[in-house]
């Protein structure tokens, strides 16, 4: 039975029931079938000059894949988008496409914009379930680059290298390749042995090297690799370091994790498995601080734990700068909201255990540098809400182990790597640096760009 | 796969164990730690890096069986295989990186209390070698709990080490803190820096002591840690009304301005019996046994 698309909607995409997926760690949103990938397919108005194109950090060939989907050509499509995507999988799970190429899709001025990224991910799932792997060269540079750190960027940059005959080696800190990918996204949202495990085996397929419990800055300097092992260059990757607090008081006490512990023991370390040692929380009453993607992770990964849970963010909802998607999901799940809001003080019993927080109404004023109009407190209003958990999700600073043991390499106030926007280059000759170790916290995407522009400038460095 | 070359029991639930790891062993240095972890469900466990040999390209950990993952650790044998080591992490001892005349220049006092007597031992090992005066003062329960005396001996000289018990069943009876203050006040002994590692309780009374005595300490953090590498946050601690991480920052902080009854009541709970009890009260049971290391 064909779909009847109606132009202005995208066609709808199955989900996991709110109810039955609060209790499970599995997929929430199940993908496009054959059938709806092609109806959908059918929206995109193959502009001349495409916005959405412009709009996408690694620059894919948007309405090229989209017309190979119309066309049923599967391989085609996939073929257009691993050229410029070495994690296509992952970026059709999550992106900010609202923000980026959905953003700027001409459909979206009078209805809904092409659901660019549900099509990205139905292509590169077809590819996976299909064994097609991505096309690699055989030319041979007679190079080497190093790469720090297995993330989203790391893999990226070493993928583009490999294509262009490099020989490359990633040198990852922890024991699983992956980064924010296998350490910060739960199950739920990005499934880590069917989608992030397969496509790294692509990165691994184009000849890349991925050396595991292997600290650079530590066991070995980014000199040692440049003038001892014989790197040619070197990409810092890095990512995200350690997180922030509100330096509030009682933010010490048992039952106060930051985001970064929480998700690493729920998804690295597997804790919400019984077959797996390592502990984690399960609160009651969770109280989640923050309004991003992160934070919508913890959120979500707590209520799955078996806790009622409470987003406490101190701007309005049309700030909120999670993905549109996750928002829509976690209050679907049944994950409440206290906008507008911020903790003041986190509450402890005798024991020391969390059993509370204090928090206090805001309003916004006038914009502050960001753009977004400033929370101010409202004298007086301050509540309590009873809770045995407090995840902090208020953002992290540059991982400090490279710079800290690299000379030369200039860094920010920030303490991130100076790099350049279109090259990664930094102060040192052959040093290179991308993603959140260069940007601070930001995206996916935006992390995978950098390791493109990087690869691109590496490239250019070891052909003068 | 990470090979054990050797393993052997030291006393009642202390283990020693001597293992194949190149990248830690050619680049560790006294006060670094590593991160060990089993097997594949097991959990990340920092641990102290006891001695390291870069020809062999092994080190050496001992630790304590207290949770789960701590027993799955002592349960491999010689010819077994860890499913990761890895390091070194945290920062090597501030004197490593200091000139060494500077360091010579000095009188340095080690103490180890319990299990802290093995991460003593390679600072202890290190000074002599560089030609730095060191005493070492070993506090322990009971003659039983004693380790590493032989070895501390080795390297710095019988008349260099003091061992003290707490039920008096060797050497000397009594705290750490009392032999401090006979090295001091009766045998004269001057110190200029203190290095001082063990329970949390034990190093804030020496902290407490030595600063009344007007000698800088060093102390080792030994917090609960998840990735090791500066990621999670879960080895916060107050240093100076700072907030710090041991993984990083430390594990080696100055004892004067770490706050011990807060880092205290963060590990307490997770470490005794009582407060292992209380947390599957409230959090049911999600520690699978007692880890200990959560």
């Amino acid at each position: 039975m064909a779909i009847e698309v109606d132009m202005m909607k995208k066609v709808p995409v199955a989900e996991q029931d709110p109810k039955e997926r609060a209790k499970n760690f599995d997929e929430v949103c199940l993908g496009y079938n054959e059938e709806e990938a092609r109806a959908e397919s059918t929206r995109c108005l193959q502009c001349k000059n495409p916005k959405c194109v412009e709009g996408c950090p690694v620059s894919i060939d948007i309405p090229g894949f989209i017309g190979k989907i119309k066309d049923g050509d599967d391989a085609g499509a996939f073929e257009i988008l691993s050229a410029a995507s070495t994690l296509p999988a992952v970026c059709g799970r999550v992106c900010p496409q609202e923000k980026q190429c959905e953003g700027n899709c001409i459909r979206g001025i009078k209805g809904e914009p092409v659901s660019i990224g549900k099509l990205e991910r139905y292509t590169a799932d077809w590819a996976r379930e299909h064994g097609i792997t991505p096309v690699k060269e055989n030319q041979k540079k007679g190079k080497k680059v190093a790469v720090v750190g297995a993330g989203p960027s790391g893999l990226t940059c070493a993928g583009d290298l490999a294509k262009m005959g490099y020989d490359v080696t990633i040198f990852e800190a922890l024991h699983k390749a992956g980064g924010v990918l296998v350490y910060g996204i739960p199950e739920f949202r990005l499934p880590k042995d069917k989608v992030v495990a397969k496509e790294i085996e692509n990165v691994i397929s184009l000849g890349v090297e991925i050396k595991t419990d292997y600290i650079i800055g530590k066991s070995e300097t980014i000199d040692e690799l440049m003038d001892e092992q014989g790197f040619d260059a070197v990409y810092i990757a890095s990512g995200a370091g350690l997180p922030m607090f509100m330096h509030i008081p009682g933010e010490q006490a048992l039952g106060v994790y930051s985001a970064n512990e929480y998700l690493t023991r729920a998804n690295l370390m597997k804790a919400y498995r019984d077959d797996y040692d390592t502990p984690i929380n399960k609160g009651e009453k969770t109280v989640v601080v923050g309004g991003g993607n992160v934070a919508m992770d913890a959120a979500r990964t707590a209520l799955r734990l078996g806790s009622k849970v409470t987003v406490v963010y101190r701007r309005s909802e049309q700030e909120l700068p999670a993905r549109a998607e996750e928002v829509h999901h976690a209050k679907e799940e049944g994950i409440e909201f206290a906008l507008l809001t911020n903790p003041v003080e986190i509450l402890e019993d005798e024991e020391g255990f969390v059993k509370g927080i204090k928090v206090i109404k805001m309003e916004l004023g006038e914009p502050d540098a960001s753009g977004r109009r400033r929370p101010i407190e409202i004298p007086g209003s301050e509540y309590e809400i009873e809770c045995d958990a407090v995840i902090m999700s208020l953002g992290t600073t540059p991982n400090p182990l490279i710079p800290g043991t690299t000379k030369g390499l200039d860094t920010s106030k920030k303490k991130c790597i100076i790099a350049d926007e279109e090259t990664g280059a930094t102060s040192r000759p052959g040093v290179f640096a991308g993603g959140d170790c260069a940007t601070g916290a930001a995206t996916v995407i935006l992390a995978m760009g950098a390791g493109r522009k990087a690869a691109k400038g590496i490239d250019e460095y070891l052909s003068r | 796969m990470f090979k054990i070359l050797e393993a052997r029991e030291l006393a009642e639930k202390t283990y020693l164990m001597v293992v194949e790891a190149p990248n830690v062993a050619h680049a560790c240095e006294p006060g670094q730690f590593l991160i060990v972890r089993a097997d594949e469900e097991s959990e990340r466990i920092a641990l102290t890096i006891c001695d390291y040999d870069r020809d062999k390209e092994t080190v050496t950990i001992v630790f304590q069986t207290i949770g789960e993952s701590s027993y799955k650790i002592a349960e491999k044998k010689a010819g077994d295989s860890f499913a990761d080591v890895v390091g070194p992490l945290g920062n090597a001892a501030e004197y490593v990186n200091e000139p060494i005349e500077e360091v010579r220049k000095r009188h340095y006092l080690l103490v180890g209390g319990g299990l802290g007597t093995a991460p003593v031992y390679p600072q202890a090992k290190w000074l002599k070698e560089h030609g730095v005066d060191v005493d070492v003062i070993i506090g322990t329960k009971s003659h039983d709990t004693l380790i590493m005396e032989k070895e501390m001996i080795d390297a710095v000289g019988e008349e260099h080490v003091f061992v003290t018990t707490d039920d008096g069943s060797y050497a000397r009876h009594g705290m750490v803190t009392a032999v401090i203050e006979e090295l001091v006040k009766d045998m004269g002994r001057h110190y200029d820096m203190c290095v001082s590692i063990g329970p949390m309780i034990m190093m804030k009374f020496c902290v407490k002591l030595t600063k009344e005595l007007g000698i800088p300490t060093t102390v080792s953090m030994n917090p609960i840690m998840v990735d090791g590498t500066g990621m999670c946050g879960a080895c916060r601690l107050i240093v100076g009304d700072e907030v710090k991480f041991a993984c990083v920052d430390g594990p080696e902080f100055d004892g004067y301005k770490v706050d011990f009854d807060s880092a205290m009541k963060r590990m307490k709970l997770y470490k005794t019996e009582e407060g292992r009890r209380l947390l599957e009260y409230q959090e049911g049971k999600t520690h699978k046994g007692g880890c200990g290391n959560c």
